[in-house]
């Protein structure tokens, strides 16, 4: 698998630790979640409605400007983030499926 | 009594020129903005850990993007900032905001909404893969994170921002697969008497279109999109099109996809703002008279209520801010404002004529969108297809856009309508054969993003 996004400029920045999915990423001190993840992988999360839709599947957000919420991942203890939109910060445990119990923070 | 409550609605450039009209008037008004720094989407700023210059990221408009974040900058102490913070609602001449899990009820004796605009999407067969995202979002990857949607790019739709975008990629050192615009190249050439209002603009689309054909870009205009290919786990494969009768395929891993951009008018339609059909963008508006008046203390700035660029927010902004001043008495010498109204005016009107020359050149292409294949995906969020737009229109007798959106769903999922509202309204209008305005309107609904169930009140 090759990471979504390709980095260009600005890489001279200082590395921040993270996990998603329990898997430990590097990303650079300012950027966004979505950039970290999908600089490491392909894709945010899976549509929810996947297994009602052949053709819908593996999801990586679309307008980096909060307005489609497409990019929506999980902190741990199930606080939902959006990920064009969120800064990383050092140690930050992310979940790309929705963890259970945390369906107060649905809406 | 206190001096007056002035709440702006957002930092771009229409926010900020609002912002130091009204701060200049002795007022101290509330600038509310959802981004961490000024400047909008237009003039958004990387983090400030990065270092690339203002020419670096705005090339020709740097100036311009220097000017606004300076004097923003030099409004601190005499604002009351709030970044960060949603506005979600608006309703009995208050303003609802959200931040860090706290909610307030603002009051207001004026509110300027300069609330910008997101991109106007056409759906196309296969858009719902990973790796598809908007043009301004391709473009926001780049400017403020300083990275590439993908490794290989396909740049899809039309206007001015298409060949920006793509051109930015290509100088960056993105690989950019193909520019695929929908319109026909004739309709630029039509369009040149309106577009020569802004030569320096008109100049630089020249210099766009040459810069990427240098660059060995396939540039093709008046294609129809035919399918985004992809698989549902992986993402992006390519795209094809119909070009000159005959069918041609793009491989890439990600694709940029947008029609010019449309006003983010959820918190006008909130406020009760009156709206509009305007035929030439095939879309409902929020009305205000020629300085931003919109009734009921509300006035209009910038993209949000009609989109005509960065250049014309900037005038905008200020003239709603002036409108509002002098509406609650605070006009501080009316000779010299009638002077600059009459200047504004006149360069909102020059700016109005170049935005109906973009629209005419690069127009939104409705035929397509009506015709979209059944199977295809119209929303996103959601994944409803064509077929069961269509099918909710015939069966359920959902003839009108809201009702539609009940019975199928489309408009329904979390974008609220923002990415599928003016397609499906194209698919109801074909399919029952009546005008486009028929189909009515899709209404704001608070709130305007999702917002956390448990909001603590903090105004109380
Ligand atoms: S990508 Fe659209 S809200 Fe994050």
């Amino acid at each position: 698998m090759t990471p979504r996004f390709k980095r260009l400029v600005e890489t001279d920045r200082p590395a921040v630790s993270l996990t998603v999915d329990g898997r430990a990423i590097k990303a650079l001190a300012g950027d966004t979640l979505m950039v970290a993840m999908l600089t490491h992988g392909d894709a945010l999360r899976t549509s929810e409605f996947a297994s009602l839709e052949p053709g819908d599947g593996r999801r990586a957000g679309f307008c980096l400007m909060s307005a489609c919420q497409d990019c929506w991942v999980w902190t741990a203890d199930g606080h939902r983030l959006r990920a064009c939109s969120t800064p990383v910060e050092e140690g930050m445990a992310i979940s790309t499926s929705q963890p259970e119990a945390s369906w107060a923070s649905l809406l | 009594m206190g001096k007056p409550a002035v709440i702006i609605i957002g930092a771009g450039p229409a926010g900020v020129r609002a912002a130091q009209t009204v701060a200049r008037a002795g007022l101290r008004p509330i600038v509310i903005d959802e981004a961490a720094r000024a400047g909008g989407q237009i003039y958004r700023r990387p983090p400030e850990n990065f270092t690339r210059n203002h020419a670096e990221l705005y090339g020709s408009e740097a100036a311009r993007a220097q000017a606004i974040h300076q004097d923003f900058a030099a409004l601190e102490g005499q604002i009351d900032y709030r970044p960060e913070t949603l506005v979600w609602n608006v309703a009995d001449g208050h303003v609802w905001t959200a931040k860090d899990g706290e909610t307030q009820a603002i009051a207001y004796d004026a509110l300027i909404i300069c609330s910008g605009a997101s991109d106007r999407v056409a759906p196309v067969k296969g858009w719902q893969a990973a790796g598809c995202y908007s043009l301004g979002g391709a473009q926001i990857a780049l400017k403020a994170q300083g990275c590439a949607i993908g490794h290989q790019v396909i740049f899809l739709g039309s206007g001015p921002l298409l060949y920006l975008a793509a051109a930015q990629y290509v100088k960056a050192g993105a690989d950019v697969a193909a520019v695929l615009d929908t319109s026909p190249f004739w309709l630029r050439v039509k369009a040149a008497p309106k577009l020569a209002e802004c030569p320096d603009l008109l100049w630089q689309g020249v210099k766009l279109l040459a810069d990427l054909k240098r660059a060995g870009v396939p540039v093709l205009t008046g294609v129809e999109p035919v399918e985004i290919h992809g698989d549902p786990q992986s993402g992006v494969s390519g795209v094809t099109v119909r070009h000159k009768g005959a069918s041609k395929h793009f491989a890439g891993d990600a694709v940029a996809m947008g029609w010019h951009v449309k006003p983010e008018a959820q918190l006008a339609d909130l406020a009760r703002v009156p709206f509009a059909f305007d035929a030439l963008t095939r879309q409902w508006l929020p009305q205000s008279d020629a300085q931003g008046r919109a009734g009921n203390k509300v006035y209009l700035g910038g993209d949000g209520a009609k989109v005509a660029g960065a250049r014309s927010a900037e005038v905008t902004g200020e003239l709603a801010a002036m409108a509002a001043l002098a509406d609650l008495g605070l006009s501080v010498n009316a000779a010299v404002d009638a002077d600059r109204r009459r200047w504004l005016l006149s360069e909102k009107a020059r700016y109005v004529r170049f935005a109906q020359g973009l629209a005419q050149a690069f127009p939104w292409p409705h035929h397509m969108v009506a015709a979209i294949p059944d199977e295809a995906i119209v929303c996103r969020c959601e994944a409803v297809t064509a077929a069961t737009l269509r099918a909710s229109v015939q069966s359920a007798h959902a003839q009108e856009a809201n009702r539609a959106k009940a019975f199928s769903r489309v408009g329904m999922g979390r974008c609220q309508g923002r990415y599928c509202g003016h397609a499906s309204a194209e698919i109801i209008a074909a399919a029952r054969a009546v005008p486009l305005e028929e189909t009515g309107r899709l209404r704001g609904q608070a709130p305007v993003k999702p917002i956390p169930v448990a909001l603590k009140r903090i105004d109380l």
